[in-house]
């Protein structure tokens, strides 16, 4: 997708029009992708390119954000009522990295609300509608992002993944989402969930598109102290074949829960691997039944911290009269903040409050360590080299159905967040429909072996159609 | 105000105000002639999504002081979370050390109330970053707003914990004295400036619950706010009033403490391991930076008895504040050591604590001439307290006014021997009744004869020799 | 057992003011979902370590250099109160 952009830009295509169609489109459009066009910097940019092109593997590429990554000048609201409004000064690190590479940044997409969420639907600016079926979520938290991939209206687009928030979405809406290894990609500039969870990852239309957005944002940042260097060549790789890898299928990833057309699907892409060469062994994984406990306790936890700095004072939403500074703050962050993003803040501040620290935060750290050895096992030297699981366990939901009862929500995460609790890279490729509802195939490597999930999905999509298929509905 | 009964605990807040920059991101420290909010950028601010990073040189400053304070330094080291609002406060956490902190079970030495040498121990030294400042229109308890600049948000400081281990007002000052002396020699602190050392106090009765008194911020603020404390406390106990558990704000301008908080709203911090920030191991670290410590106060007091012979109230007085000390050993090296000591502990830090201005402000060469003078018989000492004077009250160019210059334009050459006599000679003559009077045994009616002979020689006689002179021919007559 | 007590000490904390309608249905999912955590306790982990985080690394330092700050402007572009180049707080007491 990017590359024949770009091949179509440099033979002699505007890239200003081509921005200008796109705007066209997002303003048509019913899925309320976007939370914010920053249409005046774009333009400005496309026609600088278009009058003296410049060089770089993202060269003219429009690209969307999502709106938790700070970008310099352009409102970075987090879909949050508590930060509308809040011009940063200061670019984030992958932001950086894709105006180096030649990138447009187009606009900032909807999220949940501070990225807490499955669903796009707590977002303050209404939810986003899944371009297939308009009724029915995105997934989330990136579910702005994945939709405007998904519906033509960004070629490309970053998210960020928490506990699924981008392969969530990328499966939902039938395109490819890419968390990768925690460490490999700065979080400098990213607006702080979970810290020791999260990372910022491509959202594309297919494999090489991911490869190549891995190539421009991965990478060392000492503005991150959690940022390791990038051995890169995710490109290079791509298309080497599966050929004797061996698949780890996790037992716990199926059966209880999961739709047995998504089961079905997942079984599919199995056979499909095996029939390009690649071997597969059951595995199992423990622990998974306490992975989405832990992450919740974890992500609740230091959220109730991430988020306390909302307070008015130096950005953001600040109301009517002030009172006592006490009182002041906490009228402005019980307007500002939703139903959702108050329960996990409050939740958290619970489990981190005198006397709860050891039940709650350490405990999910500990039973964090065993998911992680988990992994570790199952993806030992003469144990499996990548593993192979559903997404997630049912196709898009309803917009409404789950949203009222918080723990049905947070049950769709429960094979995406061992990823998060471990560290390691996955990614979502589309592997077929249930009822005309995209499935998607995750598929999980080692730490800092993003170059083998590539390739296998690189290898799985040139094998199967189901990237191809486009959305009918907003066409 | 001792008393016996009072117990006090410092915490005292360092900033590391020599370093360049500050604890986690690059702004500069050097702020304190800034507007408000320029020295600040997205981290210190706590804009969203930006991220810590740790001053190595902090931490290589931190260690140095908690060596320094005889701390056992942990191995590996950690920055945790301390959770709680306050407009200074931009993320509404506090970057701190927690469990293990940087140093622990530290001790220094200071002059306690008896005179007598005493040790106060130190529970633990530990990392953390500034808040910002609050400017309130008016005071805290009445203003109607308040102002934040973040300008200070952010700097590295040191909390040094003690035990509650000072008994009075006088040895908290005596405490702080002696640290910030240590800090001074370390060259990691520079105690001028405005905000460089900040001090909450726990202060209790024997028998009552403990007050803490925060928002001390001068060394002469913590015997103000503790003796008010005390008697505030004493008076309470006397009318039946119990002392609660609670924080009370030092109105410097009032000099007085308002009660800020009491126990029912007692924080909850609910701290947690800094998740953006990874451990620090710093063993491998602390045996170079022992190694290349500086001589400590202690020690080169010592150092100042045994070489240069002098007294040890001399040497303690020398050694106070580093720059004296290194004033000190320049001189004493082309002077007599014992009349140098003499005259910069005695003489010299006196004119200038009188002046409020440091030792700078003097050069050495100045007071080697002076002292070379006033050995060789060529000024008197008062002279020599002229020459000084005149030289710290100098405002132009420095290099305008030398000792021999002030000597000689102020005509302070000591009188010659036949000049006194006949001074002598000439005030026993016009001083009849004073001479009557002493004949009549008035012995101090002498002090009269001798103030004229220092009229006469415009007080470049020596008083001593005057004296000695004016008895002598009263006896002969 | 979370109560409307601990839901208003929590608020307070948190500094996030609660609404008696909120209060009740907070008290309810808060129950429901700490119910959920609490399978956790179905795990002996006295001897296992916690992972604070999954990358082992140490050390991470920066120099101690001076960078050039935000001007004045720009830090109070976005603070809808301000006063002679401060941030306007509320007052403390």
């Amino acid at each position: 997708m990017i590359r024949e952009l770009q091949e179509g830009l440099f033979a002699g295509g505007s890239a200003e029009e081509m921005i200008n169609s796109l705007f066209e489109k997002i303003r048509r459009s019913r899925l309320n992708a976007y939370n914010h066009i920053a249409e005046d910097q774009a333009l400005e940019r496309a026609r600088e390119f278009d009058r003296a092109p410049w060089e770089g593997r993202l060269a003219g590429v429009p690209i969307a954000i999502k709106s938790s990554i700070s970008t310099k000048g352009i409102e970075t609201n987090c879909s949050s009522r508590i930060l509308s409004g809040y011009i940063p000064p200061y670019d984030a690190h992958v932001i950086e990295r894709l105006k180096e590479e030649g990138a447009i940044i187009i606009g900032k997409t909807n999220m949940d609300e501070f990225a807490m969420g499955t669903s796009t639907e707590t977002s303050y600016f209404g939810p986003t509608k899944n371009p297939w079926d308009l009724d029915r979520v995105p997934g989330g938290s990136s579910g702005g992002s994945a939709a405007a991939v998904a519906a033509g209206e960004a070629p490309a687009s970053l998210g960020s993944d928490t506990g699924g928030s981008i392969r969530c979405p990328a499966s939902f809406c039938g395109i490819v989402g890419l968390k990768p290894t925690y460490g490999l990609v700065s979080r400098y500039g990213l607006v702080s969930y979970a810290n020791s969870l999260e990372q910022i990852g491509p959202l594309t239309a297919n494999v090489e598109d991911a490869a190549l957005m891995m190539e421009a944002i991965s990478g060392h940042d000492p503005r991150d102290s959690t940022s390791v260097k990038s051995e890169g060549g995710y490109l290079s790789g791509l298309y080497g074949g599966v050929e004797g890898l061996t698949f780890g299928v996790p037992e716990e990833y199926f059966g209880e829960g999961v739709d047995p057309l998504v089961e079905e699907a997942v079984w599919d892409a199995i056979s499909k691997l095996e029939e390009l060469g690649a071997s597969w062994k059951m595995v199992s994984l423990p622990h998974t039944k306490y992975a989405l406990a832990a992450y919740y306790i974890i992500a609740m936890s230091v959220a109730s911290s991430n988020l306390a700095r909302f307070d008015g004072l130096r950005y953001g939403l600040r109301l009517g009269a002030d009172q006592d500074w006490h009182t002041t703050f906490s009228e402005i962050r019980a307007a500002g903040f939703g139903p959702e993003v108050k329960r996990r803040v409050l939740l958290g501040t619970y489990a981190l409050s005198a006397g709860y620290y050891g039940r709650y935060y350490l405990k999910a750290l500990k039973v964090r360590t065993l998911i992680k050895q988990d992994f570790e096992r199952a993806l030992s030297a003469g144990g499996a080299d990548l593993l192979v699981t559903p997404t997630m366990p049912v196709p898009a939901f309803k917009i409404g159905e789950r949203i009222e009862d918080p723990l049905s929500l947070y049950m769709a995460d429960v094979f995406t967040v061992p990823i998060n609790l471990a560290g390691v890279p996955a990614i979502s490729v589309p592997c077929g429909f249930a009822d005309g509802l995209p499935i998607g195939l995750q598929i999980i490597g080692r730490h800092f072996d993003e170059a083998a999930v590539l390739r296998a999905a690189e290898a799985y999509e040139d094998a199967t159609p189901y990237h191809e298929a486009v959305p009918k509905e907003v066409i | 105000m001792a008393g016996g009964d009072v117990i006090i605990g410092l915490e005292v807040h360092v900033q590391l105000n020599r370093l360049h920059s500050k604890l986690f991101c690059g702004c500069s420290t050097d702020y304190h002639a800034s507007d408000p909010n320029t020295h600040t950028c997205p981290v210190c601010l706590g804009l969203p999504g930006t991220l810590p990073v740790v001053n190595r040189r902090a931490v290589e400053y931190a260690i140095r002081v908690a060596l320094a304070l005889n701390c056992q330094i942990q191995g590996e080291t950690l920055f945790y979370r301390k959770n709680y609002y306050y407009p200074d406060l931009p993320k509404a956490f506090q970057i701190t050390q927690y469990d293990f902190p940087l140093g622990l079970g530290g001790s220094i030495l200071i002059k306690g109330e008896d005179g007598e040498e005493k040790k106060i121990r130190i529970t633990r030294v530990h990392m953390e970053e500034d808040p910002g400042r609050l400017v309130h229109a008016g005071t805290i308890d009445r203003a109607k707003y308040s102002m934040v600049d973040y300008n200070r948000c952010g700097m590295s400081l040191l909390e040094v914990v003690t035990e509650p281990d000072l008994r009075s007002p006088k040895e908290a000052r005596s405490f702080l004295d002696k640290l910030r002396n240590i800090l001074e020699y370390l060259d990691v602190f520079d105690g001028g400036l405005e905000g460089a050392m900040r001090i909450d106090s726990n202060i209790s009765l024997v028998g009552g619950e403990r007050a803490e008194v925060k928002n001390i911020s001068s060394h002469k603020g913590v015997e103000k706010a503790l003796a008010y404390e005390i008697t505030r406390q004493r008076s309470a106990r006397r009318r039946g009033v119990a002392q609660v558990q609670e924080t009370r704000h030092y109105d410097e301008l009032r000099a007085i403490t308002v009660s800020i908080r009491t126990k029912e709203e007692a924080h909850d911090y609910r701290y947690f391991p800094e998740p953006d920030l990874v451990p620090m191991r710093i063993a491998d670290w602390v045996p170079k930076v022992e190694a290349e410590l500086p001589e400590l106060p202690d020690a080169k007091r010592e150092r100042f008895v045994a070489e240069y012979g002098i007294a040890d109230d001399h040497a303690r007085s020398l050694t106070s504040e580093i720059r004296v000390a290194n004033f000190y050993e320049v001189v004493a090296k082309r002077a007599p050591p014992r009349l140098a000591a003499a005259w910069i502990a005695d003489v010299l830090k006196g004119e200038l604590n009188y002046r409020d201005i440091t030792i700078d402000k003097f050069s050495p060469d100045h007071m080697v001439e002076i002292l070379s003078m006033l050995e060789g018989g060529k000024i008197t000492e008062k002279g020599a307290v002229e020459v000084i004077r005149t030289i710290l009250d100098h405002s132009g160019d420095p290099s305008e006014v030398t000792p021999a210059r002030v000597v000689e334009a102020k005509g302070l050459v000591r009188a010659g021997d036949d000049a006194v006599k006949a001074a002598v000679r000439a005030a026993v003559e016009e001083s009849a009744q004073a001479v009557a009077d002493y004949r009549a045994g008035n012995e101090k009616a002498i002090n009269f004869i001798v103030g004229v002979v220092m009229k006469k020689t415009r007080g470049r006689a020596d008083p001593g020799e005057a004296n000695r002179l004016v008895k002598e021919t009263l006896d002969e007559i | 057992m979370i109560t409307g007590e601990d839901v208003d000490h929590i608020s307070w904390l948190a500094s996030i003011k609660v609404s008696e309608e909120e209060k009740a249905a907070f008290v309810a999912s808060f129950n429901s979902v700490l119910d959920y955590f609490h399978q956790l306790d179905e795990l002996a982990t006295d001897d296992v370590e916690p992972t604070y985080r999954v990358v082992d690394l140490t050390n991470v330092f920066r120099e101690d250099v001076a960078k050039e700050s935000l001007s004045q402007e720009e830090s109070l572009r976005n603070a809808s109160r301000t006063e002679n180049g401060y941030f306007k707080s509320p007052r403390i007491v």
